[in-house]
């Protein structure tokens, strides 16, 4: 390894165990970690906003011939003046733009995909009972699923009193999101020790240099 | 003026882009290739470099009072000023070396341990929390342990093991995870609903 | 303090040192442990696997660094069957801390395979870098329209219409799948808005904290299939037979695993064997 990689790879190292000193306790080097990615993250979002979008779909693209690309500039323009307590009204009208777009384009999308196609799909029973090649395993299954989502749904409904029939349905419907719950828990688990993982693969293989096993 | 005509407009664009899902004809096609995609990106970016502006005025004027840990806060200046020097088009812009070391030994090791340390966290609180102190809880335990031992090398038991997490993650997980699907669709939607209608209107700010 | 009560109340640094220590000692000791594949992962191999040469795809690489542990080896894997394969790939990335990564990370894979079979997969013919764009949801929807919306230029500034391999892209209907690699809701922006309005073919490689919400999408075929965390990574790298960094991680992951457990059955002797203690002296 030269010296400019081992070099590189000690300050990544110090600021990656600097991070890992707040596992004892709070302390400056944690602190100084910390501030530096904050600073050097808000940097790296302008740049990278200034050169995709400003750079490329408005000063180039005003280059190419594009003129009418100076008017969704001189909206977001409009956009600064929310740091004036007189002038933020003006800033109402470019957000209206990017709000209206993205809130009446979620309409008809989140709806099929969230809703529609989930009701199909809690209905799945109704195609495995009717399929050639229908197990009683699958059928089951799809049963267990239609009663899980309906008993779920009647948990988190709270406009009507979880007493009497609702009470018991609804406590079947928390069973079913326990054990969900419990299975996004298995997965945490391993996804949170991933990443611990990937970190002493670096510190000891790549700054340390141990032999792999 | 300041509310009423800033609330026309979205009821106008939000409701064009739900009509325009159910007629493609040419002109709305146009209309929607032409503004309500291509525009609200160079908008935004505006709005997006709010929050940039904004940590740097904040962070001067706790340098300017010496607030509590005022020096981390040049720490947090010192980073930010560095990495937009080192992006200038003079020094090779946004694939500068200097952007690509800033990156790859500072931002990249510092937010991936911030993320990593969860691990440990995760840890202490699976031993703290994770108590079975009634059914439900046993329930939510026993899942979690079932489908943290599926890849567990367990002779016979492997098989098994790994065959009844398979059915706890298509079946009781899909079922729960679903229905936390179709109430947050539903959510989205309604709230989609009464920010066009003007129902909803906190995102407008104050007068 | 009886034995219980000192089950009950471990200091929390003792089990982050015992962690720590697991972990270091599973990286240096030698062996490996079976990893069986799941469906989720085999389908999408073998959708790939069945694409023609030259054919396209689209990898949303839509991740940070903080999630790179788990996310990073799938894309490698990935790539290295587009690669192996000559399926060209159409790459984005929309995450706003994550276009250096994906152009590190192409670069990477390219040379990877240069290395393996000597051959040179070449910008522009090969492969399209778009980078980045905020509001992804428009973006991705842009796509869907035409690529040329969102991205008049590739991450490098070179006007698309003059990269070879996007003569023949204009729209999702042109590649023959998306396979998103995200560690956040830029997922289930490609299933409501890419797979919903345009019906690409859709797959996704999650972190393991994601996972679990998208097996609904799978039954219901919003999505071909899903890699879940570093499991989900280390069965792609074996599917590609391109062992690395998440097959060594399972085997870490087996005994990171194994000490959570012993910890959370000795919290639960502590905690019952407690309360019957308290019970009795009532």
């Amino acid at each position: 390894m030269d010296w400019t990689t081992a070099l590189t790879n000690t300050i990544a190292a110090f600021l990656t165990l600097s991070i890992f000193s707040f596992l004892y306790k709070d302390n400056p080097f944690y602190k100084f970690a910390e501030h530096l990615m904050v600073g050097v993250s808000a940097g790296y979002w302008m740049l990278t906003l200034i050169y995709s979008t400003f750079v490329d779909k408005v000063i180039l693209t005003i280059a190419d011939g594009k003129w009418w690309y100076i008017i969704p500039t001189l909206l977001g323009v409009l956009m600064l003046t929310r740091f004036s307590s007189k002038l933020a009204w003006v800033s109402r009208y470019p957000l209206a733009l990017v709000i209206g777009t993205a809130t009446g384009v979620a309409i008809p999308l989140e709806m099929k995909a969230k809703i529609i196609e989930q009701l199909y799909g809690s209905i799945d029973l109704v195609t495995q009972m009717q399929a050639p090649d229908a197990t009683l395993g699958l059928i089951l299954n799809s049963l267990v699923i239609l009663i899980g989502v309906v008993t779920a749904l009647v948990y988190f409904f709270f406009s009507k009193a979880h007493t009497g029939a609702t009470g018991y349905v609804a406590k079947v419907g928390i069973a079913v999101l326990m054990i969900g719950f419990g299975a996004s828990f298995g997965f945490t688990v391993m996804a949170r020790v991933s990443l611990l993982i990937q970190r002493f693969q670096f510190l000891m293989f790549d700054w340390l240099n141990l032999p792999r096993g | 003026m300041k509310r009423q005509l800033p609330l026309l407009l979205i009821f106008a664009f939000g409701a064009f882009m739900v009509v325009q899902y159910f007629i493609p004809h040419e002109a709305s096609e146009f209309f929607y290739e032409f503004v309500a995609l291509d525009w609200p990106p160079i908008v935004g970016v505006f709005a997006l470099s709010l929050g940039t502006i904004s940590l740097v005025r904040v962070s001067i004027g706790k340098i300017q009072r010496r607030e509590p840990n005022w020096g981390y806060t040049i720490v947090t200046l010192a980073g930010l000023v560095s990495i937009l020097i080192a992006g200038l088009p003079w020094f090779g812009g946004k694939q500068s070396t200097m952007v690509e070391w800033e990156f790859n030994n500072v931002m990249l090791p510092v937010t991936a341990s911030m993320f990593a340390i969860l691990a440990f966290f995760i840890a202490s609180a699976a031993y703290r929390a994770f108590r079975a102190r009634s059914a439900l809880a046993t329930l939510l335990l026993v899942s979690a342990v079932i489908v943290m031992m599926r890849f567990f090398p367990l002779g016979p038991l492997t098989e098994t093991t790994g065959a009844i997490a398979d059915w706890i993650l298509n079946v009781p997980n899909l079922a729960a995870k679903r229905a936390i699907l179709i109430g947050v669709g539903l959510g989205i939607v309604s709230t989609a609903l009464k920010i066009i209608l003007g129902v909803e209107r906190s995102y407008l700010g104050r007068d | 303090m009886s034995i219980f009560e000192k089950m009950f109340a471990i200091d929390r640094r003792w089990v982050y040192l015992t962690l720590g220590i697991a972990v270091i000692i599973a990286l240096l000791i030698p062996f490996s442990i079976p990893l069986p594949i799941s469906k989720e992962a085999q389908s999408i191999y073998d959708y790939v696997d069945r694409l023609a040469p030259g054919d396209v795809i689209h990898l949303a690489m839509d991740y940070d660094p903080s999630v790179m542990g788990e996310l990073q080896p799938m894309t490698y894997a990935i790539l290295k069957q587009c690669f192996d394969k000559d399926i060209k790939v159409v790459v984005s990335a929309l995450h706003q801390f994550g276009p250096t990564l994906a152009a590190n990370t192409i670069d990477s894979a390219v040379a990877r395979h240069r290395e393996k079979t000597g051959e040179t997969k070449v910008n522009g013919v090969d492969y399209v870098y778009l980078g980045y764009k905020p509001y992804p949801i428009l973006i991705i929807l842009g796509m869907g329209q035409n690529y040329r919306i969102p991205f008049p230029r590739d991450y490098y500034g070179v006007p698309l219409d003059s990269l070879p391999m996007m003569a023949t892209i204009r729209n999702y209907n042109d590649v023959k799948g998306v396979l998103n690699v995200s560690g956040t809701s830029a997922t289930d922006y490609w299933i409501n808005y890419a797979q919903g309005r345009y019906n690409v073919p859709l797959a996704i490689g999650v972190t393991g904290v994601m996972a679990t919400e998208y097996y609904p999408y799978l039954q219901t075929n919003q999505i071909f299939g899903i890699l879940g965390g570093l499991k989900g990574a280390a069965e792609y790298e074996i599917l590609t037979d391109a062992q690395g960094p998440a097959v060594e991680g399972m085997r870490v992951q087996l005994v990171a695993h194994s000490i959570v457990i012993l910890f959370i059955i000795i919290g639960n002797i502590g905690f019952f064997a407690i309360r019957r203690s308290k019970n009795k002296a009532l």
